[in-house]
């Protein structure tokens, strides 16, 4: 899952902007995507992913700025570019009344699968999606989990370049949660994904890159190393029984800062480089303080946004660069 | 393209009970005027053969049925209209076409030939009753040609109108009460104006369909009826068109 510079620009869009009235949905969103690469898109609700993803697949005319989809534009040619997308809208659209199968023929039909293709195209994508048994199901029928397979099967069934997909894991079990993920980076390997999450751990666990929406605009963009970076680095969440005084723990750590969270629980950020850890774990068994908890002290996503919210304009800075 | 988007609608309408209880409350209907007009001209026969220039089989008892044909379409085609377009923006299947790289123009061709189908099976049915008559006597095939002609450009341009109609609400409802009412409007028109010269005249759908019947084509009246469903489906396309743009 690693990306290169040089694999191909699939997606790019410009400033893009949708305002409704007076209200700006979105404000000057740019993405680029490459061949090969998960992007994911998060934000709270309402932080615009939707809409941005309705103009990504030319469900929705941006008020301004250009999307280019492996180069075709989306607003001169929609009908060609859109044969390089897949998408999975937040609802699958999905008729209720047809089989499982039926409803793959159709959608293989509409992106133009000639006749030959599509009987194995439709094989192909149930084997993908775990729907092997369920060709002669009626769709109406499925729990929502296969309904939700139906709509990543749709997605891809005409193999194409970009596949956008809008909360794909919303309303599953862990399992298939689980699956679907693995999905996605099996997807993510040769063809380029983009997906909408407002879970944080979700983007770690599948995205190469991240894009954070927040009121429309983009906050943060970098890789998932980037931003475990940004959600606190090398800090520790250390518990303790037995505290010492806050001094004795600033002598044994002596590069990091130290605050304390609670009277148990301590937060420790190194300053330099060297990681405080086992210094801190000899100590406490020597020291008898009672070591019950140490974890990487990350930022939740409230923590993120309200950090990003205070720096955006360092963040705007940055960008420009 | 647009054929997929005809055996797709044709296919979602058969799926669902509306399709066949439209067309067996129309065979029993029409069976039973049918069968009434058999024999009315059965009991009137006799008198018949004495006038000169009589009314035949075919204008006592075929045409009738396409009149009546008329009526209970006007009321049924809101029903089979309404689901084209507002029951998927209902279901947000509608996603899935505008995500499709086929044209707007394409979807909702594909919307209304699927209809203008339904509607010719509605009218194949009907001449094929009437044409059961072959077996005992003789028949006006041409005057049969022009009700079913007429009848076909009726129901196109109710199929567009309700297509229009449909485009504009996200409820199957809404926009069968809708379109039912644009019927009327248009079927009425004439009613509203009692000189014979008014120009609401030319506005009825009646007026129209009327020449048909009497089994009269004339240019004006093709034309009347090609205006009227092309423009409704130009307005159902800019429309669907418009809501990519505001949504």
């Amino acid at each position: 899952m690693t990306t290169t510079a040089s694999s191909e620009l699939t997606v790019s869009a410009q400033a893009l902007t949708r305002t409704y009235g007076a209200h700006r949905a979105v404000r000057d969103v740019s993405i680029e995507l490459r061949r090969g690469e998960v992007l994911g898109l998060l934000g709270p609700n309402g932080a615009g992913k939707t809409t941005t993803m309705q103009m990504l697949t030319g469900n929705l005319a941006p008020t301004s700025g250009e999307v280019r989809i492996c180069g075709i534009d989306l607003i001169d040619l929609p009908t060609k570019a859109k044969s390089r997308i897949g998408y999975l809208p937040e609802v699958p659209p999905l008729y209720r009344e047809l089989k499982v199968d039926e409803y793959l023929r159709l959608a293989g039909r509409l992106h133009k699968l000639r006749k030959s293709a599509l009987g194995p195209a439709v094989e192909r994508v149930r084997n993908r999606c775990g729907l092997v048994d369920m060709g002669k199901r009626l769709i109406g029928s499925l729990s929502k989990g296969f309904q939700q397979r139906v709509g990543i099967a749709q997605a891809i069934i005409h193999d194409p370049d970009v596949i956008i997909l809008d909360e794909p894991t919303v309303g599953l079990d862990p399992n298939q949660i689980r699956e679907i993920r693995a999905l996605i980076r099996d997807l993510g390997r040769d063809h380029s994904v983009m997906l909408s999450t407002h879970i944080l751990p979700e983007v770690e666990a599948v995205c190469d890159r991240v894009q954070i929406l927040h009121r429309g605009e983009v906050v943060f963009n970098d890789s998932i190393a980037g931003l475990k970076q940004f959600r606190g680095g090398q800090s520790l969440q250390i518990g303790l029984r037995n505290p010492p005084p806050l001094t004795e723990l600033n002598g044994v750590a002596a590069d990091a800062e130290i605050d304390a969270i609670n009277a148990n629980l301590f937060r420790v950020c190194p300053r330099s480089g060297i990681d405080p850890t086992d210094a801190l774990v000899r100590a406490a068994v020597e020291r008898k303080w009672g070591l019950y908890l140490l974890q990487p002290a990350l930022a939740s996503l409230e923590e993120v946004f309200v950090q990003l919210t205070h720096r955006e304009d360092d963040q705007s800075e940055r960008a420009s660069e | 393209m647009i054929w997929t988007i005809v055996t797709k609608e044709l296919r979602t309408l058969f799926a669902s009970p509306l399709a066949w209880v439209v067309l067996a409350f129309l065979q029993i209907i029409l069976a039973w005027i049918f069968l009434t007009r058999v024999d009315y001209f059965l009991t009137i026969q006799a008198q018949l053969a004495r006038v000169p220039n009589a009314p035949g089989l075919t204008e006592i008892v075929v045409v009738p049925m396409f009149g009546i044909a008329s009526i209970v379409l006007l009321m049924s085609v809101p029903l089979l209209t309404m689901r084209l377009v507002a029951e998927e923006r209902r279901n947000q299947t509608m996603t899935m076409l505008m995500s499709a790289p086929i044209s707007m123009t394409q979807i909702v061709l594909g919307k209304f030939f699927a209809t203008l189908a339904f509607l010719a099976i509605v009218g194949g049915l009907i001449a094929l009753m009437g044409l059961s008559l072959l077996l005992g006597g003789r028949l006006d095939l041409g005057l049969i040609a022009a009700n079913l002609l007429g009848l076909l450009l009726l129901t196109g341009s109710f199929a567009a109108i309700g297509l229009f109609v449909s485009c504009l609400t996200t409820q199957p409802v809404v926009a069968a009460i809708g379109t039912l009412a644009a019927f009327l409007v248009l079927w009425l028109a004439n009613i509203a104006a009692s000189d014979p010269d008014s120009p609401l005249h030319l506005l009825s759908l009646l007026k129209h369909f009327e020449n048909f019947i009497n089994g009269s084509i004339a240019v004006a009246d093709l034309i009347y009826f090609a205006l009227l469903t092309a423009a409704f489906l130009i307005l159902s396309i800019r429309r669907l068109d418009a809501d990519r743009l505001r949504a």
